[in-house]
């Protein structure tokens, strides 16, 4: 984005000095108004006004089929903008034979297909760091709203319900134990956030962190026993798909939480949902699910559960700073620039 | 020499231990004072015929939730020396009239400072990250319906002010700090031991925060201390938290605010006129309603009962009172 800006002011002279790479890099104005990008599907008006002023959009929701589309745009597609919900699996970057880049309006990279995109030379991009702290306080907000009935006992009040005697008590969360499933960026931002409620943190992550004084367990069982609160931050791959299992589950207990502001498939969520039917486990605050945007509506009716749409980079401030990233990250690919945030 | 009488009591009689206590506050709260004390319960169902002697006798009275002690209180039961407070705050208790007959007052103490302080920055997540509007979402089927929820607004390295920077209104800085906010306060008088900004008045705290949170106690100086200049200040982007008292707060102004979104949010455990809460607030998806119970923990519960037992022993033992105020 700045590099167009300054190309605005000083005219396209300025983009050889710029880049300083030579005559045959040079990009024409036209030619980046030119390049196709793909939109997988609705993830934000301002994303996809920033690229529509700097690129030719398609959005793949607005066309009947996606073979149609193909067969109309395929040539036209260099990049692929995808998110959460849908990102850019074997089919589609298949039929798309110019696509050169993938840059993801998320941190997860479940819905992209890496291996594909190694093999044939496509760039990936995706928003680390600048929503670490929303999904960091949206985990800590999910805890403290479940274990405290935040939202159930506000819905207690505006059903008119306190005339007639007081809420029932919930639980404390300063002081609790904490295990937390992956201590990468969001894991370790929790675990600041937590300790400051004077929560001891432990946690359980492919290989132990040399850097860092809480407790490691190489065994997620064995993590989720000695925790009153489980969460889960890791990425989703392979061998975190159902990671917190019917086991992990009854080793957290019935006095446990879980939260989850990871990929619904690191939970079985059949397990997890009989679970919290039955009592065995004392709660869950989930802000994803196995089959978004669907969700187990046995759990409608519980009071230890916390509900959210998958909202945990949703804010306003960083909405806007994934998408600057994502125009960033794709202009700086057609501008040859180093990439500022590639992940292959 | 009152309390070497005490010392020479027979043992089979334990100490009066005067209940003073409004009706919905249940005596169940303090199971222990059965076996330790010969309990004086005014409300005690049958009535207790001894009452009437015994209560004049009585040296200590335990206060139970926020139960009004005044004049009247004081003048009925004339032999009470020490008034055990178990509330929170202590707005309940004239403490004017217990210092002009030499009654002494303990509080609570730090028994519920944690889990007020919790609730503060729960509440505060709440609003800003539309939790309990978005759950309501959820459950009410809209998800595959409405495809996307509202943006939220992020809380991490907001300005946090607290008005109020005793034992919650410190817990609560402590924890907002680990949220990378900056963190100014208003209190009667600056703390020279803490780094945070301070502000002498609370207008000029509000014109420079975000995320406004009430933890100060209920006096006649803070009566309403949050008006229409303070939330002007605070603004469309601002919110507020209440944890202390209702009338910290003025209500009727608060929900005008609310209501023309004038202010951006605001989260209450606590309203002028409880359990009344105004019902324009019942259909906000900007405000975040709880029934005054940031203290309604079993944990909270049970070092209530720790500080309230050690005060009334300390008492009775003449040693100096765990949390005299």
């Amino acid at each position: 984005m700045f590099g167009f800006f300054q190309y605005k002011q000083f005219g396209w002279w300025s983009l050889i000095l710029k880049t300083g790479s030579g005559f045959q890099d040079f990009i024409t104005p036209t030619e980046m108004e030119n390049v196709g990008v793909l939109m997988t599907c609705p993830m934000s008006a301002y994303l996809e006004q920033e690229l529509e002023k700097r690129f030719t959009l398609f959005k793949l929701w607005e066309n009947p089929s996606r073979t149609e589309f193909s067969a109309r745009y395929a040539d036209s597609v260099k990049a692929v903008v995808g998110n959460t919900k849908l990102g850019a699996d074997s089919a589609l970057i298949d039929s798309l034979p110019r696509l050169e880049i993938v840059a993801s309006y998320s941190v997860g990279l479940d819905k992209i297909d890496l291996n594909k995109c190694k093999e044939r030379g496509i760039r990936v991009t995706n928003t680390p760091d600048v929503l670490t702290d929303d999904v960091a306080d949206v985990a800590i907000g999910l805890a403290l709203a479940t274990f405290r009935k935040i939202c159930a006992s506000d819905g207690f009040v505006r059903r008119g319900l306190w005339r007639n005697g007081d809420f029932k008590l919930a639980t404390k969360f300063s002081g609790k134990s904490m295990g937390i499933v992956g201590l990468g960026r969001i894991g370790s931002a929790i675990a600041k956030r937590a300790s400051a409620f004077g929560c001891t943190i432990s946690y359980h992550s492919r290989t132990k962190k040399q850097n860092t004084n809480y407790t490691y367990y190489s065994n997620i069982v064995d993590l989720a026993a000695n925790s009153q609160i489980l969460v889960v931050a890791c990425a989703l791959t392979e061998e975190t798909r159902h990671i917190v299992n019917r086991e992990v589950i009854d080793a957290l207990g019935p006095k446990g939480i879980l939260i989850n502001i990871g990929r619904g498939p690191h939970v079985d969520e059949c397990e997890l949902v009989s679970a919290l039917r039955e009592g065995r486990l004392g709660g869950a605050g989930l802000d994803v699910f196995e089959n978004e945007p669907d969700v187990p509506e046995s759990l409608f009716g519980l009071e230890n559960v916390v509900l959210l749409p998958h909202v945990g980079s949703d804010t306003v401030e960083t909405s806007k700073a994934m998408a600057d990233l994502v125009v960033s990250n794709l202009e700086f690919h057609f501008l040859k620039k180093p990439l500022l945030t590639p992940v292959v | 020499m009152a309390a070497a009488a005490d010392e020479h009591q027979p043992s089979e009689t334990p100490p009066l231990l005067l209940v003073h206590r409004l009706p919905r506050f249940k005596l169940s709260f303090f199971p222990f004072l059965q076996t330790e004390y010969t309990v004086l319960d005014p409300l005690a169902d049958p009535p207790d015929p001894s009452f009437p002697d015994l209560s004049k006798s009585a040296r200590i009275m335990l206060c139970v939730g926020p139960t009004p002690v005044g004049s009247d209180e004081l003048d009925r039961y004339p032999a009470v020396e020490c008034v055990v407070g178990s509330s929170a705050g202590l707005n309940h208790i004239d403490l004017a009239a217990c210092r002009r007959r030499g009654v002494r007052v303990t509080s609570a103490g730090d028994a519920f400072s944690d889990d007020v302080a919790d609730y503060a920055v729960g509440l505060a997540i709440d609003v800003l990250r539309r939790v309990s509007a978005a759950d309501r979402f959820v459950r009410a089927g809209s998800w595959p319906v409405q495809k996307e929820y509202l943006l939220g607004s992020k809380v991490s390295g907001k300005r946090v002010g607290i008005v109020g920077l005793g034992s919650i209104g410190s817990r609560v800085a402590k924890r907002f700090e680990a949220f990378g906010c900056t963190i100014a306060y208003n209190s009667r008088s600056m703390k020279s031991h803490v780094s945070y900004t301070y502000y002498a008045n609370v207008v000029d705290l509000a014109s420079n925060t975000d995320i406004l949170i009430v933890c100060c106690a209920l006096t006649n100086e803070t009566y309403h201390v949050i008006n229409n200049d303070v939330m002007t200040a605070l603004g469309k982007t601002g919110i507020i938290v209440n944890v202390g008292r209702g009338a910290l707060i003025d209500e009727k102004e608060l929900v005008e605010f609310l209501v023309r979104g004038e202010l951006g949010g605001a989260g209450l455990d606590v309203f002028e006129h409880e359990p009344h809460v105004p019902k324009e607030l019942l259909t906000l998806d900007s405000v975040v309603l709880s029934p005054h119970k940031a203290v309604f923990t079993p944990e909270s519960f049970a070092a209530l009962e720790k500080v309230v037992l050690g005060n009334i022993q300390a008492f009775f033992s003449n040693e100096p009172l765990l949390t005299e105020i």
